[in-house]
């Protein structure tokens, strides 16, 4: 059964992609294709970087503990759909033009942001496997609370990437913000509980 | 008057003319058969002496609603052997911020705009200020077809078969006096029918643009009320639209209503929403970046690379190059 969901939400997380692939072959994607393709790529990478996120806040108010089960796919694929957001920027954009890359990383804020959020999911990409999680024990946690940085690093990327800061990178600007905001409160609501039954 | 056109365009992009021509042969059938009743009203009150022809709205591929056939147009003289973007391009991927953010969001919601009837107030420092019904506004001028790059900011660009007429002829009539030194255009504002002017995070409204007068008086600018035998789709600036093809796209100001002459610059949408990022001036520049991204490359549409070199003033230095003599371009974006 945990099985079976697991298949199904790996096929449904390929849907973006199978779509975007079709439209490109089939004319479906405007008369832009290049950027249909970064656009889309960017906000789903940004929807799963949400949807990861959303995994403990759903575990902790719901006690739906087994959630937890499909976090690593999560994961993987807002991995999956950057790594191509940032081809299309790569390829399409730059051509494996290097210089001109590095020049828009060190220059341009939203690029130097995207990057970043970029870079620090490889390493949680990495040690993602069963492997790496027995190997680093406690300090696996640790390190992928980088996950946090990336989010943040991400929202900002969309939100300076606009020409005017309006709707959808506000929206994932605050929704992260409350996703990390909740881990913050559970934190001090817990400590504060555990304070006060240490008391009695 | 004869401008140079522009050499060495590679192979690659040659003009599949077979297509335009095909259209324009279409278009002249349709337009002598059709002096009927049911065309844009506008149109119908220049019939007969006017350039611009009648139309039935005989259903058929090449004229969608709410468009005419123009005729009468005098052919191309400036010219380009780049190939030429399809109407479907040109219609369905647009900045025209009234009708929201997204790229074919001025297809599906421009459609609400009525465009007829429609007046253009030509006022300010000149001698004989008027407010024109546009077809007295066209009327007196020849229709010319201008086939431009236009180059957006964003780093996209197109080819495109415009029909305007010279914004300098329309300009002389009204006889500018000696105190105007700048052109201040205006579009229509109207949120029943424009549904971004309601959001308030978006540009301030009416959307405004300005040109110095040598600019505005250049042979390049033109008014355009038309493309591919047509005249202009909602999302395209109906019913009449600055072309300035040497400036990046928005500075090219769509469904005017009014025009006036000044004598200091005027103060611009995109400039007022973001002065660091866009200039008065904003020619086409590949040496001087936006803040955001490298100018020096372009994707011209629908290519998926973005490969196309992009050149000084758009490709057009020998025409418009003289106009800035001695002035910094990168203190004057």
């Amino acid at each position: 059964m945990q099985r079976l969901a697991k298949v199904l939400l790996f096929v449904a997380a390929l849907l973006p992609a199978a779509y975007l692939t079709y439209g490109l072959f089939n004319d479906g994607l405007g008369a832009n294709p290049a950027e249909a393709l970064q656009t889309q790529t960017g906000i789903w990478a940004l929807r799963f970087l949400v949807l990861t996120l959303a995994v403990t806040p759903v575990r902790r108010l719901t006690k739906w503990n087994r959630v937890i089960q499909y976090r690593r796919m999560l994961g993987l694929f807002a991995f999956f759909y950057a790594f191509l957001h940032l081809l299309t920027y790569a390829v399409l954009d730059r051509y494996f033009d290097f210089a001109g890359i590095w020049e828009d990383v060190a220059k341009r804020p939203f690029i130097t942001a995207g990057m970043l959020a970029f870079m620090l999911m490889v390493p949680l990409a990495i040690t993602s496997t069963r492997g790496w999680i027995r190997r680093l024990g406690r300090r696996w946690q640790l390190l992928h609370r980088l996950v946090y940085l990336s989010a943040i690093a991400a929202a900002i990327h969309y939100l300076w990437k606009v020409k005017i800061i309006s709707g959808s990178p506000v929206y994932y600007a605050v929704i992260i913000g409350a996703l990390l905001v909740f881990r913050i409160g559970w934190q001090l609501w817990t400590a504060r509980r555990r304070g006060e039954a240490h008391r009695v | 008057m004869l401008i140079k056109t522009t050499p060495s365009i590679p192979s690659s992009e040659i003009t599949d003319e077979k297509h335009y021509l095909q259209r324009r042969d279409f278009i002249r059938l349709v337009g002598g058969a059709a002096m009927i009743a049911g065309a844009a009203p506008w149109l119908q009150a220049c019939a007969g002496d006017s350039p611009i022809a009648d139309f039935a709205g005989t259903p058929g591929p090449a004229v969608l609603p709410g468009q005419s056939p123009i005729s009468n147009v005098k052919p191309a003289v400036i010219t380009t052997t780049e190939k030429l973007n399809s109407f479907a391009d040109i219609t369905s991927y647009n900045n025209f911020y009234e009708f929201g953010m997204g790229k074919n969001d001025p297809q599906r919601h421009a459609g609400s705009l009525t465009t007829s009837p429609w007046k253009v107030k030509i006022d300010g420092h000149c001698a004989k200020p008027a407010d024109y019904q546009l077809e007295d506004l066209i009327k007196p001028h020849q229709l010319e077809e201008r086939i431009y790059r236009l180059r957006c900011v964003e780093g996209w660009s197109m080819v495109i078969p415009w029909i305007g007429i010279p914004l300098a002829s329309v300009l002389k009539a009204v006889e500018p006096t000696s105190k105007a030194t700048f052109v201040k255009f205006t579009t229509l504002h109207r949120p029943s029918e424009m549904m971004g002017q309601n959001d308030r995070s978006s540009l301030a409204w009416p959307y405004t643009e300005g040109l110095r007068l040598d600019e505005a008086m250049n042979p390049l600018t033109i008014l355009s009320v038309g493309l591919y035998g047509k005249t202009l789709m909602n999302q395209n600036g109906a019913p009449i639209r600055l072309v300035v093809p040497w400036k990046y796209g928005f500075k090219s100001i769509k469904s005017i209503v009014r025009i006036e002459l000044v004598d200091r610059m005027p103060a611009t949408a995109w400039n007022q929403s973001n002065p660091e990022e866009y200039g008065f001036y904003s020619n086409v520049n590949p040496q001087v970046d936006h803040p955001r991204w490298s100018q020096r490359t372009e994707r011209r549409i629908p290519a998926v690379f973005k490969s196309h070199q992009t050149e000084m003033f758009n490709g057009y230095g020998d025409q418009v190059a003289s106009m800035y003599t001695g002035m910094d371009l990168r203190k004057f974006y």
